[in-house]
Order: C-alpha cells, then structure tokens, then sequence
C-alpha cells in the first residue's frame, strides 16, 4: 500500500530519486533547485542511498560527470536551473547526441538579465532542440511519478535518451504538497536494473564520441532525429504501466472540460491548476470553455494536440518565455505549426504571462479569454504589462 | 564497417555513432589528405631516425638496414620530417592527380 504524506516537493523529488536507486548524482548548486540536491546529499551521508554524490565545481562539469557516468552504465542523475543550465548546455547537447540516458530534474527559473531566481520557461526554451525527452509537471506527485518514468524511459533499450523533469521553481519545488509514496516494492518492480547497450569498459573498448565527417555528419542526425521520434510508444508504454500499478495515468497531452469547447486554453507545467478553476468559473457562466495541458514537450505530442482542440475556433495559448523578435512565444509557434495543415483550424492567440516571477490568478485567465475573444487575427501580447 | 563510408546509410550507424569495433581507426586513409609526398634519397640519409620520431602520424617504418620508408597509406604529407632531416635526404613533391 501506498503511504500518503505532506512532504515539500523538493525532498518528495529527491526521496524518488533514493527509491530509484540512482547510482551517481553530480551537481552544483542553485536557486531554486537547492533542496532536491541538499537532501539527496543528506541521504547519501547517512548512508540512505548507496550512491556517489560528486559535488562539481560547475554544471559544466556536473554534466560532464553525468556523461561519464552514464558512459560506464551508471543510473546517472542531475537537478539544475537557469543559469546553471545555461552553463551546462554545451554537454547537455553531446549527451543526447551520444544518446546517454540520464535523468535532470529542470526547476525552471528565468535567465539573467535582470538577474532574477524566480519562475518562468526561458532556462528550459533556451535547449529546446537539445535532443532530449522533456516533460512538465504540475504537481508534486507528477514529479515525485515522473522520477521513476524518467529513468524507465531514457533507459528503455528502444529508447536511450535523456529525459527532462520540467519543474516550476518555488510555485512546485517550495511548497508542501500530499504525495502518494510508492511502496520499494512497486517502485523495483517497475523500474529495472539499468542494461546498457554500449559501455565504456577496458575489457571491450568502444569510442564514444568520435569525429563526425562531412560524409556521415548527416546520416547520424538522421539516426538521432529518428530515434527521438520513435521514442513516443515508449513513452506512452511507459505511462500506461506506471498507470496500471499506481492509478495515475499520464498523456502527452491531457485535457480539462474540452468537450465541446469552442475556446481552449493551453498551458504548460503548474499554471494547468490555476487554469482550471478559471475554467470551472467560465464554464458555470456557460462559457464554452477548455484546458490542453502539454505534458510531454518532446517530442511533441502533434497528433494528440491536434485531436484535443478538435472543433475549437479560438487557442489562447499561454508562454512563460518570449522568442525575442519571432512568433511570440516558443509553445504558441509550436502550437501553430501543428494546425497550420488542419482544415478550418482555429485561430491561435498567444499571451505571454508569468515572466521572472510575475504571478497568474485565475481572474487573469479569465481576462485573457475575453480579450482574445474581442480582436481578430492571430496575435500575441505581453499580458499585464504596465503602458 | 565494411562498406565504404559513402555507401554507409543512417540505419548502419550504431546507436550514439560509437564505434564499436576497437582499433579501426587503422584502416582510415589519412593518406587522402595529402597534396604534397615525400621524396627520400638514400645517398643522403645517415640513418640518424630523426624523422621517424618527429613523424605524428607514425607513419615512417625503420627498416632493418637502418634506412627509412614512409607509409603513405598513412602520411598526409605535412612535411615535418623534410624541415628536421639533418642532411636534406627528404624533399617534398606536389602530388599529381
């Protein structure tokens, strides 16, 4: 049986991350992901978890380490932020080129300037191409999940990829939330001992990271790109069994009162909750109103998002980053190019709201149901700032 | 890899483009790359071994009477061991092709 407890989702994150008897943890520290990575360090001194806690003198090392010692057949895992991502994003790239499973945990936080430890998308938007699997969450139980899914999938032999936690900083990682603990059984049970394809080891030597000719360049990014794209039944394989053995089932894109919605709204990571009551509140008024959450980030779930806003005519669609001089927000183009090809598609507004901290209340939902519903045209606006 | 590289398709790759097989890198003609060869006269050579250790890519044998050969399998034709011979015994030629 399941234990359910109040329990900070920080120390839920890193108690998963014990449970899944990870074998090396490299990390350096920053806000807001501190912690995931102080407990994690706590349980290892105390001999809790028998891993190896390497703390690094940078995220560039950190994932140079996770690289290693993924290489060696390791269970690897790391917890980062903003700039820490930044700095680490050169390895970040390599390893899924590499396809060297691993598990971040992303406790997103905005990107300097002006400096800011607060919540948006930017730190996760800025490597949206990096190649890895990339998820978000919006409660502590979907991190708390998600631990043990990202490990069965990156490590999947069908799959070898790294995988992304997406984690809004304080809005998740500070609060105290209940969190359904599984029991060590369940978790062992879904969650095997990690068989890597190709390892580092002297008795049968490989490269791993070799010089890429002109010639082969293109044919490996192929494989690569292949490869992501294929991990998508995995995915869902992986959650429809973690569904079986706990009742939480997970989607790549899930859905509050769509039916028969003529306006949905979209949102990624913990503003689904705050969403959902406007959408309560609207739909008593007899608002056509629904809720797409985009779950898995990549790769991205088109189909599935295309089946979800079927017979909508408005998209409001919400970005906690802005693509400087583009499309507005990054999801809002995302969500755009999915549509482009559907007949009579809806229009497509785009918001982008919760910058470096900038709290959304469900009132704010509301208004920007209302303001998209007044203009024509596809459009994007930075909402709630002051002329 | 059996097939020449051109011929290799996105499905042949490994996993991660590791190489699998240890100690290939042997049948890489880095010999591709050169537009000048070496010239070797034995009536100059003193059998000092100067170029075959200066030579990065090992690609100069010493043979068993002392005098040197270079591997063009492997040489890419950089010229190192023509500046360090001590008598001129090597000289450099375009390569014509």
């Amino acid at each position: 049986m399941a234990t359910r407890v109040g329990m900070e989702v920080s120390i839920a994150a890193a108690e998963a991350v014990k449970q899944a008897n990870t074998d090396i943890i490299a990390a350096y520290p920053i806000t807001p992901q501190t912690h995931i990575v102080e407990h994690l360090s706590e349980l290892v001194n105390n001999g809790e978890l028998d891993a190896e806690f390497i703390p690094v003198e940078s995220e560039h090392s950190a994932m140079s380490v996770c690289a290693g010692s993924s290489a060696v057949g390791a269970r690897t895992f790391t917890c980062t932020s903003s700039q820490g991502l930044a700095l680490m994003s050169e390895i970040v790239y390599a390893v899924s080129s590499l396809r060297l499973p691993m598990l971040m945990i992303l406790t997103n936080r905005s990107l300097n300037s002006p400096l800011s430890i607060w919540n948006d998308h930017s730190d996760v938007m800025s490597i949206r191409d990096c190649g890895w699997i990339q998820v978000f969450t919006e409660s502590g139980q979907d991190v708390y999940d998600h631990v043990f899914i990202g490990f069965r999938v990156a490590e999947d032999r069908n799959v070898l990829n790294p995988f992304i936690i997406n984690l809004d900083g304080f809005i998740l990682t500070h609060v105290i939330e209940p969190i359904e603990i599984l029991d060590q059984e369940i978790v062992d049970l879904y969650l095997p001992q990690y068989q890597p394809l190709h390892r580092l080891h002297p008795d049968r030597p490989v490269t791993i990271g070799c010089f890429g000719p002109p010639v082969l360049f293109t044919e490996a990014k192929k494989a690569q790109n292949e490869a992501m794209n294929n991990t998508m039944p995995h995915i869902i394989k992986a959650w429809q069994e973690f569904g079986d053995l706990t009742g939480r089932y997970y989607h790549p894109i899930e859905t509050y009162k769509t039916e028969e919605a003529k306006i949905v709204i979209i949102t990624q990571g913990s503003l689904g909750e705050t969403a959902s009551i406007a959408i309560d509140t609207m739909r008593e008024k007899n608002e056509p109103v629904g809720l797409v959450k985009i779950r898995l980030w990549r790769p991205f779930p088109f189909m599935e998002l295309r089946e979800a806003v079927r017979g909508a005519e408005l998209v409001v669609v919400m970005d906690r980053a802005i693509s400087y001089g583009g499309p507005g927000g990054p999801l809002a183009g995302e969500i755009r190019s999915a549509l482009y090809s559907e007949e009579g598609h809806p229009r497509v507004v785009n918001f982008i709201i919760g910058l470096g901290g900038r709290d959304v209340s469900p009132e704010d939902f509301i208004q920007m149901v209302q303001q998209a519903k007044m203009k024509v045209g596809d459009w994007y606006e930075i909402y709630g700032v002051r002329e | 890899m059996a097939k020449p590289e051109n011929e290799i398709t996105w499905k042949d790759l490994e996993v991660g483009f590791v190489v699998d097989e240890p100690g290939n890198a042997m049948v890489y003609r880095t010999g591709d790359w050169r537009s000048q060869r070496p010239v070797y006269s034995r009536e100059r050579c003193i059998k000092c071994g100067t170029c075959y250790i200066y030579c990065p890519d090992m690609a100069i044998k010493i043979l068993e009477d002392g005098y040197i050969e270079h591997d063009l399998y492997y040489c890419k034709g950089c010229g190192i061991c023509v500046q360090e011979c001590p008598t001129n015994a090597i000289t450099m030629i375009e390569e014509e092709e």
